[in-house]
């Protein structure tokens, strides 16, 4: 992984979600305030931004985790509202992966990966377990399979994170900074395999400080603050020339740290 | 850069270590043979104190066991029915057990039919140890149960295939007890899980009812909630309309159980972080699958220790129904002393009451600390 050696440009097929004039409240606190965001299929957006700017806030109103108050959020074009139904249509669709992981702990790494596409897609339990087997190929830990993720360790336990994700086939993948909680020897395991997806075309929000990876792997870069977008732009230009000053002074302090 | 606490020379040989040094073999951990005397040496004769502690208890043990021995197995009369020799003798009267001892099992249950509740016991005795092994449990396991449960009340109450008609109001004994102590469990174990999901319901209205119930419950003594059952329920009844006994009694102790085992489940759920629950709902999982397969696994597990006590106290709870006239295993063992000429030996039924009731607890409690050892999957690391 050279940073500046960016993968292709965005296929133009239409967006995958839409965010128009979002705003969120926590009580009276304003989190996310007027936040216009459109991903395209196919697109890979890194969002950064100091700590509490909102940016797992953002990503998470994508899935419904959070809910928002106003302005539209439509992905794959369904718009979220209360009817479960299209939530959880929609959350088959999107992949997450968090920061903390999330595995199950009282299910093996296999039981976690299937865990979806039986319960919820449905798929008979072989064909659901050759197809875990073939993620957990991707992320190179096969022989960990009969393992509880409390036996592995955390760059391991992130990987099963993403293949647990993958399993239900899903066409945007969200990363909440999955490498934040890792040691910088894992870091790079994690990362190896984001690059892999972005290789393969997949549509992706991620929320990350790794700066590399994003020139690497981003068509667009998204800087919070405050609770709205200040800066985006292709990763070229938000790094070599940043408008805004307060993305100079962000890009100036976690570039030199 | 030098950390506090090193010395410089620390640091040098730490810096000079060679980079290329082929690893010693594989160590294996310590282990240690303990000779006796050792052993003796370090755990009981350590210190001063300890050695004295150490004398006292071994003049406790020499002042109590011998005696005890003396007691319930030299002095003892162990057969025979005639209670006079229990008066010549100086040890327990087993004998009393020996004479009593298929009232105190089956209460009135009639003689001659006995082999009716015994058989009604084995089922159920097997049929719970065929429930404690986990890879059990599976939907057959409930349909074993609904089975059970069938032929046990087959059984119990006769009518049929040609068994004599036996009134539940005859039943008694350590079959009342243990229908009252299962049926209790099997029925109070959901309801206290559905409480406790309600309990923290995002509707309102579930939420105010488990609460209200929990709290009620919980508020009021077990004795007033079977007084209650057994006496004031009836008044609200319309007339003609009565509900058996048992029944009331058995549903004012799933009542109460479930009440209080609600709030050692919802303790396990209260300890399930968040991530566990999004992580979940990111996967698309409607809410029953996601507390069914996600949450309550993990929950329960953690929720071990205190819905055992719970079972525990509930089955010596279960006693309690002595004051609505039911002949559980303790009235049993009381009533059988009705009897003038044996009148004296209170203590071998009571002891041998007590028996019964602790092979049952003890049972519950080893199981308890044998279940959360096997679903310990190692992710208390962390
Ligand atoms: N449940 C909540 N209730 C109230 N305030 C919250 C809640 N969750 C988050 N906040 C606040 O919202 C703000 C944005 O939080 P968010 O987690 O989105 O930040 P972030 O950009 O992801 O930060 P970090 O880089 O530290 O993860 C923070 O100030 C936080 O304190
Ligand atoms: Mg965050």
């Amino acid at each position: 992984m050279t940073p500046g050696d960016t993968l292709g440009d965005t296929p133009n097929s239409g967006a995958a979600i839409t965010l128009e004039s979002v705003h969120k409240w926590y009580g009276a606190f304003h989190v996310l305030q007027d936040i216009n965001l459109t991903v395209q299929r196919g697109e890979r957006v890194v969002v950064c931004g100091p700590s509490g700017s909102g940016k797992s806030t953002m990503i998470r109103c994508v899935n419904r985790l959070e809910e928002h108050q106003e302005g539209k959020i439509i992905v794959n074009g369904i718009e979220l509202t209360n009817d479960v139904k299209a939530i959880e249509g929609i959350r088959r669709e999107v992949g997450m992966v968090f920061q903390s992981f999330n595995l199950f702990p009282h299910l093996t790494v296999l039981e976690n990966l299937t865990l979806s596409p039986i319960w919820v897609q449905k798929r008979p339990k072989k064909e659901a377990e050759q197809a875990a087997m073939e993620y957990l190929e991707r992320v190179h830990i096969p022989e960990q399979a009969k393992k509880y993720p409390g036996q592995l360790s955390g760059g391991q336990q992130q990987r099963v994170a993403i293949a647990r994700a993958l399993c239900m086939k899903p066409s945007i993948m969200l990363f909440d900074e999955p490498t934040s909680a890792l040691d910088p020897e894992m870091i790079k395991e994690v990362l190896d395999v984001m690059v892999g997806l972005a290789e393969a075309g997949m549509t992706m929000i991620c929320v990350t400080h790794e700066m590399g990876f994003a020139k690497t792997v981003a068509n667009n870069m998204v800087f919070m603050d405050e609770g709205s977008i200040v800066e985006m732009a292709p990763p070229k230009e938000f790094f070599t020339n940043p408008k805004s000053e307060r993305t100079q002074k962000f890009l100036s302090q976690i570039l030199t740290h | 850069m030098a950390r506090s606490g090193e010395t410089p020379g620390q640091i040098i040989a730490r810096e000079e270590e060679p980079k290329d040094v082929s690893l010693p073999p594989p160590k294996a951990p310590p282990t240690s043979p303990v000779l006796a005397v050792d052993w003796v040496r370090q755990h009981l004769f350590s210190s001063v104190p300890n050695t004295l502690l150490t004398l006292l208890c071994f003049w406790l043990l020499w002042e109590t066991v011998p005696p005890l021995i003396d007691w319930a197995l030299i002095g003892a009369v162990w057969s025979g029915g005639d209670p006079q020799l229990c008066r010549d003798a100086d040890g327990a009267c087993w004998a009393f057990i020996t004479e009593k001892h298929r009232f105190i099992l089956f209460g009135l249950y009639p003689f001659d039919e006995q082999w009716r509740p015994r058989l009604a016991m084995a089922l159920f005795v097997g049929t719970l140890l065929v429930s404690s092994y986990p890879p059990f449990w599976r939907p057959w396991l409930g349909l074993l149960w609904v089975a059970v449960f069938t032929s046990c009340g087959i059984l119990m109450w006769g009518g049929v295939f040609g068994l004599t008609p036996v009134d539940n109001t005859r039943w008694g004994g350590v079959p009342l007890t243990l229908i009252l102590a299962v049926v209790g469990l099997v029925c109070a174990f959901p309801l206290s899980i559905l409480l406790a999901l309600g309990r923290r319901s995002d509707l309102p209205a579930i939420r105010m009812v488990c609460v209200g119930f929990i709290e009620l419950i919980r508020g009021v003594p077990l004795i007033s909630v079977l007084f209650m059952a057994s006496v004031m329920f009836p008044l609200f009844l319309p007339e003609g309309v009565t509900i058996d006994k048992l029944l009331r009694a058995q549903v004012g102790i799933i009542l109460f159980t479930a009440a209080y085992l609600a709030e050692a489940v919802r303790g396990g759920l209260q300890s399930i972080p968040r991530g566990q629950f999004e992580a979940a709902d990111a996967m698309g999982l409607s809410y029953w699958k996601k507390t069914l397969l996600i949450i309550l696994p993990q929950a329960l597990k953690v929720a071990i220790p205190p819905i055992v006590n719970q079972f525990i106290s509930m089955f010596k709870d279960t006693s309690l129904v002595i004051i609505i006239g039911l002949f559980d295993l303790l009235t049993t063992a009381k009533t059988a002393l009705a009897d003038p000429p044996w009148r004296a030996f209170y203590i071998e039924s009571y002891l041998f009451a007590a028996m019964i009731y602790w092979a049952f607890c003890f049972f519950m409690s080893r199981y308890s600390q044998y279940l959360e050892r096997r679903l310990e999957t190692g992710h208390k690391r962390s």
